[in-house]
């Protein structure tokens, strides 16, 4: 099972790159939480048309990815990977949606090419910032930032368990296909009809590990209650980080920028 | 009194499913005695193991902990008393970091900060694995695993150390490292194991089990040479002592 050995080593790759040191990468996880939080609801905002309004949003990204050391060819990969996904979003709206909106030369296009253009935008720039945002901070630190943001305990814990073991799950996952397709000599095997027990068979061992992990958790004094240690500490750049970049927001999406530059172009040049 | 002593009375234990894991075994473990428990596969260990920190309840019989019996009460105190490390260390290793794993019990116990990251220090220290502090578990060889599962029941100070299978699936090195390690401890051990050669080194005492009752208990060396009791435990003598296979 190539694939899912592959995904779990992309995911301690993405994990490795949060360990590095830049600006970003030393900034509370808090402030880079809050922020890219607030930038998805911006650009989530815009009505269905939004295109150009969106192209100064793209400042965001390429200026955290700059200042934060990330082999950038890697983080435009993990991007493309989900525009498949956001085309199917809005495969259908150049179909359904023949109003024409825009005149180039010959060419006219329709709303619906626009739409789906932005859905694509809109799903690169959101997507994008949460992996930068990933690769900066550290999936486990995110999980604190949240929980001292206020999300309760009860999630935060959730999803560190989840992570933690979903190295250890994925592989035992791995090895029992492997060991299947192994037997099935490159045949179906039973088809369908073997996945059945297999996943039943993982389903009780993940049961029996959880008994034992928690088990482990009890004899040492664990009682329903998780001490964290709290080390980071809210800094001035982190308020600057925070407030500079909601300001940006906010102006961008206040006021149409990239009219009022297109705008002021034209009447330099006419 | 003191607190490293281990006494097992008359101890019983039938699972729900109707399978009797232990019959009538009874033993005590004395203040800084090292003790094997071996066996064959089904024997008892792992069950009877469970039953030292209380995770499992006697059906019959008793298990005192330092001269206390197991009860709700003097749980809590025993869980401390027994540092426990299981077989599968990804089992006990469940914190985002190393850290935080090994500083897990000090912090249930309610240790000021101060002290939670010093015993973390210390207990991490000791098996030699200061450098691996901040680093997630899933990075982490077998070898190192198994040494940070060790430091996060160190943290804890027990008296008495409880393990299940140390030296499974380590390389010889790491198992060497292990040995070397564990017999620098001064607590009462307790150990599992089918490696035999491990048990010569770390134990002076070992207990047979033998479908669930114990079929011998004395010096591990009278007990590896009596060929006959170890034939019908399905064990046989440990590979140092068979002689060499070439000049045989």
């Amino acid at each position: 099972m190539r694939s899912i050995d592959g995904a779990v080593l992309d995911l301690k790759r993405l994990d490795l790159l949060a360990t590095g040191d830049s600006i970003i990468h030393r900034l509370d996880a808090r402030a880079k939480v809050v922020t890219t939080l607030f930038f998805i609801v911006m650009v989530v905002s815009y009505k269905r048309y939004a295109l150009a309004e969106l192209t100064p949003f793209l400042f965001f990204p390429v200026i955290t990815l700059a200042l934060s050391n990330l082999p950038i060819s890697y983080i435009l990969k993990k991007i493309a990977a989900i525009l498949p996904i956001a085309i199917f979003v809005g495969l259908f709206n150049p179909l359904f949606d023949r109003e024409i909106h825009a005149v180039l030369g010959p060419i006219s296009i329709s709303g619906g090419w626009i739409s789906l253009v932005s859905i694509m935008g809109r799903s690169a720039l959101t997507v994008g910032s949460a992996i930068i945002l990933i690769a900066t901070t550290g999936f486990i630190s995110i999980c604190h930032a949240l929980n001292r943001l206020g999300i309760p305990r009860v999630f935060t814990v959730q999803l560190l368990f989840l992570y933690r073991y979903i190295f250890v799950l994925t592989e035992e996952a791995a090895r029992t296909t492997r060991a299947r397709e192994l037997r099935a000599c490159g045949k179906k095997g039973l088809g369908f009809s073997s996945f059945g027990p297999l996943i039943g068979h993982l389903l009780i061992r993940t049961w029996a590990r959880a008994e034992r992990i928690h088990m482990a958790m009890v004899v040492r004094g664990f009682s329903g209650e998780f001490h964290s240690r709290q080390i980071n500490r809210f800094g001035r750049n982190d308020y600057l980080y925070v407030i500079g970049w909601s300001l940006v927001f906010i102006i961008l999406r206040s006021k149409d920028i990239t009219a009022i530059l297109g705008a002021a172009c034209t009447g330099l040049f006419s | 009194m003191s607190h490293h002593i281990v006494e097992v009375k008359n101890l019983q234990h039938v699972y729900a499913d109707g399978t009797i894991a232990l019959k009538d075994l009874s033993f005590t473990i004395h203040h800084g005695e090292s003790v094997a428990i071996i066996g064959a596969n089904g024997a008892g260990k792992s069950t009877l193991l469970l039953h030292l920190n209380g995770y499992l309840a006697p059906t019959v019989g008793e298990v005192r902990i330092g001269g206390f019996p197991l009860t709700q009460e003097t749980l809590p105190e025993i869980r401390r008393t027994v540092g426990m490390v299981f077989q599968d260390p990804d089992d006990q290793l469940f914190m985002p970091t190393v850290y935080e794993d090994v500083a897990f019990g000090p912090c249930n116990l309610g240790l000021p900060e101060e002290e939670v990251r010093q015993r973390a220090g210390e207990a991490l220290e000791k098996v030699g694995a200061g450098h691996l502090a901040q680093k997630p578990p899933y990075h982490l060889s077998g070898g190192e695993k198994k040494r940070v599962a060790i430091a996060t029941v160190l943290s804890m100070s027990p008296d008495i150390l409880v393990m299940d299978e140390p030296t499974n699936g380590l390389d010889p090195f790491s198992r060497r490292q292990l040995i070397g390690l564990l017999k620098d401890f001064h607590h009462t051990r307790i150990f599992t194991s089918h490696d035999l050669d491990m048990v010569i080194e770390l134990c002076e005492r070992t207990i047979v089990l033998h479908q669930g009752e114990v079929k011998a208990d004395g010096p591990t060396i009278e007990i590896f040479n009596n060929a006959q009791l170890l034939a019908e435990c399905r064990l046989e003598k440990p590979l140092s002592m068979q002689g060499c296979p070439v000049c045989r």
